[in-house]
C-alpha cells in the first residue's frame, strides 16, 4: 500500500531527516514548515496522514488540526507533542486526531502509527465511496 | 525565628504604657482630692480660729464695757460730797468687789490731780498727784479712760479705768484699778488645744496678758505692726522658727489687739492621716495596676508569639509552594527547548542506522563501530528524553483536574504497571486496602504519578528480594484517607531524611534517577491539599505516609 504523508514542523533539520527516513521506507512525504503552507499543499493534493507538531510559531498544531479536520476530513492526523502530559494528546484526540506521539519520538512507533492511520483513512475513504 | 530581645522590649513598652496611662490619672486624682481636702480642712481651721477670736474679743469688750458702765453708774448717781462722807467709798468698793473680785482699789481725784479719797491696799498712793499724768488729761478730755497694763506705783500688774464727772463748774474723777490677771483667764481657755496660745497686745506690741508660752507679761511680742482694722484677720506667721496660724482682732473699746495662736501641726493631724491614706491607696493602686499590666502584657505576648509561630510555619510552606511553582515553570521551559534538538539528534541517528542497512556500508571495516556508536547515541538521547519528560511532568501538576477518584483503583492500576519489574527482582507487592474507601475529588493521573514514583523508588531501594506493603485507610477528624507505602529496603539515613523531597536530591547512581520524583510527588500532594511524610530508620526500611483530604 502506498502511503502519502504530510509532515509539518518548523524545525527544518527534523523535517528533512524524517522525510529521508520515510522515503527510504517507500513512503511519500511532503513537508511544510508552518500551518498556512501545509494548508496550501493540502489544497493541491490528497494526503493519507498528516503529522503535525503542536508547538509552531504563528498557527500552532491545534489550530491546523482544526482546519484540516474541517476541510479535509479524510486525512488522518497524528500530533507530535513535546508535552509529557496526556492532556495535549487527549485534547488533540478530542479534536479528531488519530493519535499522538511524544517528542522526541521513537521512529518505529511513529511509523507504526502512520501505517495504522493510513489504514483507517483507506477504510474511511472506501466507506465514503460506498456511501456516496 | 522569634527574637526574644524584641519581645522583651515590646513587653517593657507595653507595661510602661499601661502603667503610664493608669498611674498618671491616679496620681492626678489623688493629688486633686488631697488638695481639695486640704483646702477644705484649712478653710475650716481658719473659720474655727475666726470664730474663737471673735468670741473672745466680744467677751473682753463686754468685760471692759461692764466695768466702764459700772463706774459711770456709780459716778453719775452720786455727788462728790456723798463719797467724801467717811466710809462711803469703802462701802461702794466692797459692793463692787462682791460682784467682781478683780477690783484692786478705788479712788476719787479732783480736777487738780489730787487724790481726794482712796480705798484699797496701797495707802501710800492716797496723797499722790496725777496732774501731769497723761491718763489724767485724757479722762478729763474724753470723759473716760482705760489704761494699758502697767506696774505703776503699786508695783503690781494692773490697769485702770477712770470716768470723769462734771458737777457744776467742778470736775472730779472716779478711778478703779483692776488686776490684769483677769485677762489671762478671759483670754485663755481649753478651746486652744495643747500648743495654742492667746494674749493681748497693745499698739506697741507689749503684752497685756500673760501668754502660755514664751514672753512674760509686759514683755515684747513682735508679730509685725498692724494698723487698726475691723473684724478678724487670719495670718500665717513664722514664730520661733515654726509656722503658726494667728487670729488677730482689735478690741472695740481699747487699742489692744487680741491674738489667738493656733498650732497648725495639731490642727493638721487629720490632714496628715489623709495624706498617708492617699499614699497608701496610691501604692496599693500601683501594685494592682503593675500586676495587671504585667499579666495583660504576658497574655498578649504569648498570643502574639503563638500567632508569630503559626505565621512562620505558614511562611515556610508558602515558600516551599512558590519555590515549586517557579521551579516547575523553569523545568518546563528547559524541557521544551531541549526536546527539539533531542528529536533531531534522534532522527539523525535513526537515519544513520537506516543507511547502515545499505550494502556498501555493511562492507566497511568500521561497520560494527558505527552501529555501536549509533546505538550509544540513541541510548543517551532516550536517557535525556526521560529527564525532560519528568521535568515536564513536574511542571504539569500546576493545574490539577478534579475528578471522583477511588484511591484503591489507582493504587491497583499502578501496581499492575510495576508488577513485571518487581516479580523479575523477586519483590512481592502486597496490599491491605480498606474495602469501602470513600471516593475522593482529586486528580487520578497525578495521584498515579505519586504512587508510581514512590513504589518505583521502593523497588529501586530494595534492589533484590523483599516486599512492599501498600495500605489504605479512612480516618475521621480530620476526614482523610491515609495511604502508607512501606518497603523492606535499607531505609534512609537520618541526615538525608529531611532532604529527600528536595529537587535533584538522589541516592541513585548517575543516569538512573533525576532527583525529581519525590519533589514532584511532594508538590502534587500539596496541590491536592494533602500531606506526605516519610518515616525511616536505617536498616529497617522506609514508610511513606500520604494523607489526602476527603
Amino acid at each position: 500500500m502506498d502511503i502519502n504523508i504530510l509532515l509539518v514542523d518548523d524545525e527544518t533539520d527534523f523535517v528533512e531527516t524524517l522525510t529521508k527516513r520515510f522515503r527510504i521506507r517507500k513512503i511519500q512525504v511532503a513537508s511544510a514548515s508552518n500551518g498556512p503552507d501545509a494548508l496550501k499543499l493540502l489544497e493541491g493534493q490528497e494526503f493519507d496522514v498528516a503529522i503535525l507538531d503542536v508547538r509552531m510559531p504563528g498557527m500552532d498544531g491545534m489550530e491546523l488540526l482544526r482546519a484540516i479536520r474541517a476541510r479535509h476530513p479524510l486525512t488522518e492526523v497524528i500530533m507530535l507533542t513535546g508535552h509529557a502530559s496526556l492532556e495535549t494528546g487527549m485534547q488533540g484526540m478530542n479534536l479528531g486526531a488519530y493519535d499522538y506521539v511524544l517528542k522526541p519520538a521513537d521512529f518505529d512507533e511513529l511509523l507504526d502509527k502512520v501505517r495504522r492511520a493510513a489504514e483507517r483513512k483507506a477504510l474511511n475513504a472506501r466507506a465514503q465511496q460506498a456511501g456516496s | 525565628m522569634i527574637e526574644s530581645t524584641g519581645y522583651t522590649k515590646l513587653r517593657v513598652k507595653m507595661i510602661l504604657t499601661t502603667l503610664g496611662f493608669s498611674l498618671i490619672p491616679l496620681c492626678i486624682l489623688s493629688l486633686v482630692i488631697f488638695r481639695q481636702f486640704e483646702n477644705a480642712h484649712t478653710a475650716k481651721i481658719v473659720q474655727n480660729l475666726n470664730h474663737i477670736t471673735e468670741n473672745k474679743r466680744r467677751t473682753i469688750d463686754l468685760f471692759l464695757n461692764e466695768r466702764l458702765s459700772q463706774l459711770m453708774a456709780i459716778a453719775y448717781t452720786h455727788k462728790l460730797e456723798y463719797f467724801l462722807e467717811d466710809g462711803t467709798l469703802e462701802r461702794v468698793f466692797t459692793l463692787m468687789q462682791a460682784r467682781s473680785k478683780f477690783y484692786i482699789d478705788l479712788g476719787i481725784i479732783d480736777q487738780d490731780g489730787n487724790h481726794v479719797i482712796y480705798t484699797g491696799p496701797y495707802q501710800t498712793i492716797r496723797t499722790a498727784n496725777y496732774k501731769n499724768e497723761d491718763w489724767f488729761n485724757q479722762v478729763l478730755a474724753k470723759g473716760f479712760y482705760i489704761s494699758d497694763v502697767f506696774l505703776g506705783r503699786r508695783n503690781y500688774p494692773h490697769f485702770i479705768i477712770a470716768v470723769s464727772r462734771r458737777d457744776g463748774d467742778k470736775n472730779w474723777i472716779l478711778r478703779a484699778t483692776i488686776d490684769s490677771d483677769i485677762f489671762d483667764s478671759l483670754v485663755q481657755s481649753d478651746q486652744l488645744g495643747a500648743n495654742g496660745d492667746a494674749f493681748l497686745l497693745n499698739n506697741e506690741n507689749v503684752l497685756q496678758s500673760k501668754p502660755r508660752f514664751g514672753a512674760k507679761l509686759l514683755g515684747k511680742m513682735d508679730l509685725g505692726s498692724y494698723a487698726r482694722f475691723p473684724g478678724v484677720r487670719t495670718e500665717s506667721i513664722t514664730f520661733d522658727g515654726k509656722p503658726y496660724l494667728f487670729g488677730l482682732t482689735w478690741l472695740e473699746n481699747k487699742n489692744w489687739m487680741l491674738v489667738i495662736r493656733d498650732d497648725p501641726a495639731e490642727e493638721l493631724t487629720p490632714l496628715a492621716h489623709t495624706r498617708s491614706m492617699v499614699w497608701f491607696i496610691l501604692l496599693g493602686g500601683l501594685v494592682v495596676i503593675g500586676g495587671g499590666a504585667v499579666l495583660t502584657s504576658n497574655t498578649i505576648l504569648s498570643q502574639l508569639v503563638a500567632a508569630e509561630r503559626e505565621k512562620a510555619s505558614l511562611n515556610v510552606s508558602l515558600t516551599q509552594s512558590s519555590k515549586m511553582a517557579s521551579l516547575g515553570k523553569m523545568a518546563a521551559g528547559v524541557a521544551h527547548e531541549i526536546n527539539n534538538p533531542l528529536a533531531i539528534i534522534k532522527e539523525q541517528a535513526g537515519w544513520m542506522r537506516d543507511l547502515l542497512g545499505e550494502e556498501d556500508v555493511k562492507a566497511s571495516p568500521n561497520f560494527k563501530e558505527f552501529e555501536e556508536s549509533i546505538g550509544k547515541i540513541e541510548f543517551h538521547v532516550n536517557r535525556a528524553r526521560d529527564v525532560t519528560q519528568r521535568m515536564l511532568g513536574f511542571a504539569r501538576q500546576l493545574n490539577p483536574v478534579q475528578d471522583d477518584v477511588n484511591v484503591n483503583d489507582v493504587i491497583l492500576q499502578t501496581i499492575t504497571f510495576l508488577q513485571n519489574e518487581a516479580r523479575y527482582r523477586g519483590i512481592e507487592i502486597n496490599t491491605n486496602l480498606q474495602k469501602d474507601l470513600p471516593f475522593l475529588t482529586s486528580d487520578p493521573g497525578q495521584l498515579q504519578q505519586v504512587f508510581l514514583n514512590i513504589i518505583d523508588n521502593a523497588i529501586d531501594a530494595i534492589g533484590k528480594d523483599g516486599n512492599i506493603h501498600v495500605a489504605t485507610m479512612a480516618v475521621h477528624e480530620p476526614d482523610e484517607i491515609i495511604i502508607t507505602i512501606k518497603d523492606s529496603g535499607p531505609g534512609i539515613p537520618k541526615e538525608k531524611l529531611d532532604k529527600i523531597f528536595d529537587p535533584f536530591f538522589t541516592t541513585k547512581k548517575v543516569g538512573e534517577g533525576t532527583g525529581l520524583g519525590l519533589t514532584i510527588s511532594f508538590s502534587i500532594i500539596q496541590k491536592l491539599g494533602g500531606r506526605i511524610k516519610v518515616e525511616s530508620e536505617e536498616g529497617h526500611g522506609a514508610t511513606f505516609i500520604i494523607s489526602l483530604p476527603m
